[in-house]
């Protein structure tokens, strides 16, 4: 029952060997085996997105997917979304401009989901933010920040990269 | 800088922005073990027999534990929790675990402990419980004929509690009206369901004898007494902690039988016990609203002026009494808030049935009180031919009557005063923004086009601010830092935030210098905790005239320090200095250090010791927040689908601290209240089976559901604290569904459209469409 694997995986620019059981979930294996906590677990069947991560890029629901599915993969979480520790990143900053978290639970697994979404539509339109985290259940914003937010981190980074263009 | 009435930053955001904040869950010691619950399958049963041989023979089990061997560890095996009331009419307390009865689909009855979570719950699966299965009562009407099954074998009878909420002459207020009309009313609220469920960690520490405890709770010192209780421990030897807390929304202020298993277990077995709950757990496991069942009638003069309302309800209080009758006394005592109703009265009952128990989510029983004012004052509108907000605005109470006396008592016995407000206004606010005038045109004009929309109208009064105090002490300390500690704890409302404003306004101003505990018994000794809408009233306040003091006494410090009058002299930052001048200054923490003394050295003349003062205001009155709302729908009449097109809500809570954070508080409140009109229902089967487990089942709103919300304000400050200050946590939700089910009503009207209940389903719109083609 309790068989584990060896794999080897990046976890926010971080290089790790573990390991792991089998059957542990990804969300699971980051947040117990690795200690990184910052990834929350909120509903365990992949409705609530709470727990989403970004794997090479692709937003992944970590409680979906064993730990050895991400075995060779670059997995990155809230706590790796930021360009340096002294630094947030614009969504994270917006995110505080307007106030758009409360408890800040689903927060990870929103600003994941968000990263994705912007690296794959730089100037998205409301109903496209509001689609893109549909699968993330807030109970605290009522969600209107967020997407207030999220329009002003966009503006930001299309600021940024015109800038360095 | 003064921030009070600034929309500054949080406190909070840092951590929770970057993956560093810490959830109970996140606690990691490396030596804890996991725990998992058997949990009743059945509605009602009585248990046979427990075998727990194969669970205890799992590899990385440490240990299995039923009630029976609990016992002797316990000094009470019930959890004592009821709110006093005299209108009990049976105690019905839950056990730790369950023991030859279980009357709910969920009640824990064993529990496992493990290695990790995973084996905890395979071991679990081996349970060997044997059951007889017996009638499970699950409609709180019919619980309470006589010849119902009965919930507990024990009982005499099903009927929990009984009371009226009543004043005024009903009878001749009804003799004599010109026009009576009735309604029956179903309301369903279902689970809190914040996005982190509840969870518990215990670890005992036989060096200094204590008891720690990090729990989500929204209510940490009565977590500590409680198992004070229940562990046979004094208060020294508990310390209960509330680390960041991911929602409450009201469940998590309720003590549960896992917080006392998971503590025990932590000192029988010497070793960290965590136990976190799942999202299948908090459906069956964490309390929750569900049905209420009211018979109304109101009667009304010939220019729609309230003569009285009466009525009764039925109340689903679920298998135990895990709170009290707090909820439907809020229910009663809210229907008439915001109006002139010269007579009143109201039958309550509260009925046990076989599910999980119910306690107060987000608004505690007023959404649905407002629900039936606003839902019999559009039925009167509809029968006399009048427009809704013309019907509101002719019983509205008047702001030149303000503070206005309602013959009504709350649930701990206090006058009902409506201390301050412009119901009227805030009215004419929603209906200016919403257009409401306008809007005829625009749906005879959707009409033609074969659209059906509708605009509809709530007032709600909400009561706020639940005293009778909330202790806050404020503390310098030698390093110049500003420490904040309360039991206000916090769950995501920026509690925090808030308290560190009103302090640093008084304390050199520096949100950034001050440090906030809030929900920790080991740092406060007295706490009520989170909940009705009342840390900035209670806490805030305290914190003030905490602040306030230890400003004073800084100054008078200070005064002597330098040598000049008080008058003279300011805060900046983190030291006072003589107006103007940058070089005669002292520091805080030099003042800290003074009074905290120096062996054989006097203090100050009139100075008392140290730089911490604990203050508790005391209020025993509600401070009442008000406000409308309007809300504009669609509806598909041939698929059912009603989309929300837009919310504008005025609001009143008083002098605003942080504007940012209290339309905060507004949106996710409307959105809750969209949850409750439209989506969310805690569906159980005949046998009390749960039918809605999971999220795919369950409904929560999603970002895609939520209309533009626009927030209006209106400032009426409170005379009954310091601050001028009002609750908002809950307020959002009240006016939502009835003003959503008063916009249903309009967009159909073409079919006589009626609705009496919340939440309403796609397939209900669907028959009263089919109804109104064929009438």
């Amino acid at each position: 029952m309790s068989e584990t694997r060896s794999i080897s995986l990046k976890v926010d620019g971080k290089s790790f060997d573990a390991d792991v059981e089998t059957r542990f979930t990804l969300a699971d294996f980051l947040r117990q085996q690795l200690g990184l906590t910052g990834t929350h677990l909120g509903c365990e069947h992949g409705v609530c997105g709470a727990c989403t991560v970004l794997m090479d890029g692709r937003s992944v629901r970590s409680c979906l997917m064993l730990a050895v599915q991400a075995d060779g993969h670059d997995i990155t979480t809230i706590a790796g979304i930021a360009p340096n520790s002294d630094e947030l990143h614009p969504l994270q900053q917006a995110f505080r401009n307007h106030h758009a978290l409360q408890c800040g639970y689903c927060t990870p697994g929103i600003l994941t989901t968000l990263v994705e979404l912007l690296g794959d539509n730089p100037d998205p339109s409301d109903d496209e933010i509001r689609n893109a985290i549909s699968g993330n259940l807030c109970r605290c914003t009522g969600y209107q920040p967020i997407i207030t937010a999220t329009q002003e981190a966009a503006r930001k980074m299309r600021e940024l990269r015109g800038g360095a263009s | 800088m003064k921030t009070f009435g600034n929309s500054v930053g949080r406190l909070e955001d840092p951590e929770l922005l970057t993956g560093k904040a810490c959830f109970v869950d996140d606690i990691l010691f490396g030596n804890e073990l996991h725990a998992a619950f058997v949990r009743s399958p059945h509605g009602h049963a009585s248990i046979e027999r427990i075998d727990c041989t194969e669970a205890l023979a799992l590899d990385g089990v440490h240990a299995v534990f039923t009630a029976e061997d609990f016992a002797p560890h316990l000094k009470v095996d019930r959890l004592i929790v009821g709110l006093p009331s005299p209108a009990y009419r049976q105690d019905i307390n839950r056990p730790i675990l369950a023991q030859g009865e279980t009357v709910h689909v969920g009640e824990p009855i064993v529990l496992v402990v493990a290695k990790n979570r995973y084996i905890a719950e395979d071991a679990a699966q081996l349970v060997d419980i044997d059951y007889s299965p017996l009638t499970a009562v699950g409609d709180c009407r019919a619980a309470l004929a006589p010849d119902s099954a009965r919930v507990h074998n024990e009982t005499p009878h099903n009927l929990l509690a009984e009371f009226d909420v009543d004043y005024g002459d009903v009878e001749a207020a009804f003799d004599a009206a010109p026009h009576v009309f009735t309604e029956s009313i179903w309301q369903h609220r279902g689970g809190a369901h914040s996005i982190e469920c509840r969870g518990t960690m215990a670890r005992y520490d036989a060096l200094e004898d204590l008891l720690t405890v990090w729990s989500s709770t929204q209510t940490p010192h009565t977590a500590r007494q409680l198992l004070c209780e229940i562990l046979g421990r004094e208060e020294n030897q508990i310390r209960v902690i509330t680390p960041d807390v991911g929602g409450g929304f009201g469940p998590k202020l309720i003590f549960y039988p896992e917080d006392a298993s998971v503590a025990l277990a932590a000192m029988l077995l010497q070793r960290p016990v965590k136990w976190i709950e799942d999202r299948r757990e908090h459906f069956i496991a964490s309390t929750q609203e569900r049905d209420q069942y009211w018979e109304v009638e109101i009667a009304v003069d010939a220019d729609a002026s309230i003569r009285g309302i009466r009525g009764n309800l039925v109340h689903e209080h679920g298998a135990y009494t895990a709170r009290g009758v707090n909820l439907p006394y809020e229910s009663a005592q809210t229907v008439t808030l915001p109006y002139e109703v010269p007579a009143y009265a109201l039958n309550v009952k509260l009925a046990l049935t076989n599910k999980v128990p119910v306690t107060p989510v987000r608004g505690a029983g007023q959404p649905q009180g407002t629900f039936v004012m606003e839902r019999l004052l559009d039925r009167v509108a509809r029968e006399m031919k009048l427009d809704r907000a013309e019907v509101r605005r002719r019983n509205l109470i008047a702001a030149e009557k303000m503070p206005y006396t309602k013959p009504l008592r709350s649930r701990g016995g206090m006058q009902v005063v409506l201390d301050s407000g412009d119901y009227p206004q805030i009215q004419r606010m929603v209906l200016e923004a919403s257009d409401w005038e306008g809007f005829v045109e625009r749906k005879a004009q959707a009409v033609s086009e074969g659209r059906y929309i509708g605009l509809g109208l709530a007032n709600f009064v909400k009561g706020t601010g639940r005293g009778p105090f909330e202790p806050v002490t404020v503390r310098v300390s030698a390093s110049g830092k500003i420490f904040v500690s309360t039991g206000a704890a916090a769950m995501g409302q920026s509690t925090k935030t808030m308290l560190a404003q009103i302090v640093s306004d008084q304390l050199g101003g520096a949100l950034e210098n001050v440090i906030v505990s809030a929900g920790d018994t080991g740092t406060i000794s007295m706490g009520l905790g989170g909940f009705n809408s009342r840390q900035a009233v209670m806490a805030g306040s305290s914190a003030h005239l905490a602040a306030l003091k230890l400003r004073e006494k800084i100054l008078t410090v200070g005064a002597r320090l330098l040598e000049e009058n008080i008058d003279q002299l300011e805060f900046e930052i983190d030291a006072i200095r003589i107006k103007g001048s940058a070089q005669k200054n002292v520091k805080l923490g030099d003042i800290a250090r003074m009074l905290g003394g120096t062996p054989g050295f006097a203090l100050p003349e009139g100075v008392s010791p140290g730089m911490e003062v604990t203050e508790s205001f005391v209020c025993n009155e509600m401070a009442y927040a008000n406000g409308a709302a309007v809300a504009e729908v669609e509806v598909d009449v041939e698929t059912g689908g009603v989309s929300v097109k837009k919310i504008v809500i005025a609001h009143d809570c008083g002098r605003v601290i942080n504007p940012m954070l209290v339309d905060g508080q507004i949106v996710g409140g409307v959105v809750h209240g969209l949850g409750n009109a439209l989506f969310e229902w805690m569906g159980f089967d005949e046998n009390c089976q749960p039918l809605t487990t999971t999220f795919a089942d369950y409904l929560l709103v999603s970002a895609t559901e939520v209309p533009p919300i626009e927030v209006l304000h209106m400032e009426s400050p409170s005379p009954l604290n310091p601050l001028g200050v009002k609750g908002v946590g809950e307020c959002g939700v009240l006016p939502i569904a009835p003003a959503i089910m008063s916009a249903i009503e309009d967009a159909m009207s073409p079919f006589g459209a009626h609705i009496s209940r919340a939440p309403i389903h796609p397939s209900e719109i669907v028959e009263m469409a089919q109804a109104g083609r064929k009438g």
